[in-house]
């Protein structure tokens, strides 16, 4: 593929539901309850169940990952958690959207691939970038 | 309480072995909603170049976040995990981590301050087979807000 300072990737929107909070606790083995019990999220000041900042980043993770076409070529990733991407307990659960832009050429065939990450219209991770091999 | 500077450079014994599965990888994978096949196909990621399915790359926080939190328990850092939030995640894979891995963590502290009440900690956790093949170095910046 052709890379150049300013290649765009594609658009990516995913839906988080509690369902998926629950289910991404038990496989990472995070089982903080802000993660799915209001209860506990609103009493520590939280407008309601959040979502793991891991998953915010694995999600924008899957983005890069789905543009490589090889999840390998991911070789450096890092996020800043900004805001909390809040999951209200219905069928529709958030959105988290996913836009990313080629930041930097680096050296030896990579690139920099800076990540614009928001749910409610609101960036919900800052300095995320990943560093990719191209083919 | 404020976070003594005098902390960072502390590293901690390597942990015990975390041996990684195939069906944890998938588990992993379907939690995160990805369906590339190099994760759970053997045979695919073997077609790719892989020895065996290959892990996403956000999966080593599942071997490293437990060696990042311990060291809160350390008493001389001393902080309370109910007032933690994960403020920074930063990977760099030196390869996939893959099943059959058997990883050993590696924790250091690389920066310890206290901003405005709230402490921040930041921690280094390389993961290495038990043989020493560098896999991948995770960096945590844990928040603690102030009381």
């Amino acid at each position: 593929m052709s890379v150049e300072v300013g290649t765009e990737l594609p658009e990516q929107t995913y839906r988080v539901t509690r369902a998926d909070l629950v289910r991404y606790a038990g496989a990472s083995g995070d089982f903080n309850p802000i993660h799915w019990n209001e209860r506990v999220a609103t009493s520590v000041g939280l407008p309601d169940v959040i979502a793991h900042g891991m998953f915010t980043m694995a999600l924008a993770g899957r983005a890069v990952t789905a543009w490589t076409g090889d999840p390998a070529a991911l070789v450096e990733y890092q996020v800043r958690f900004g805001r909390p991407v809040v999951v209200p307990d219905d069928d529709a659960g958030a959105e988290v959207t996913v836009r990313g832009k080629v930041g930097a050429v680096l050296e030896d065939g990579r690139a920099r691939v800076d990540l614009t990450v928001t749910s409610a219209g609101q960036k919900v991770l800052s300095l995320a970038r990943a560093v990719v091999t191209l083919p | 309480m404020a976070l003594d500077a005098g902390l960072v450079g502390r590293s901690y014994p390597p942990s015990a072995v975390y041996e990684v599965g195939r069906a944890k990888i998938a588990e992993f994978a379907a939690a995160i909603g990805d369906p590339d096949p190099l994760y759970r196909d053997a045979e695919a990621a073997r077609a790719a170049g892989h020895p065996d399915v290959i892990a996403p790359p956000t999966f080593a926080i599942v071997v490293s976040l437990e060696a990042a939190t311990g060291v809160l328990d350390d008493p001389e850092v001393g902080i309370d995990y109910s007032r933690v939030v994960h403020g920074e995640q930063r990977f760099a894979h030196h390869r996939p981590i893959r099943a059959g891995d058997r990883l050993v963590a590696t924790t250091t502290i690389e920066n310890a301050r206290t901003v405005a009440g709230n402490d921040m900690l930041t921690t280094r956790v390389d993961l290495a087979t038990e043989d020493g093949e560098p896999v991948c170095t995770a960096t945590s910046m844990l928040v603690a807000r102030g009381a």
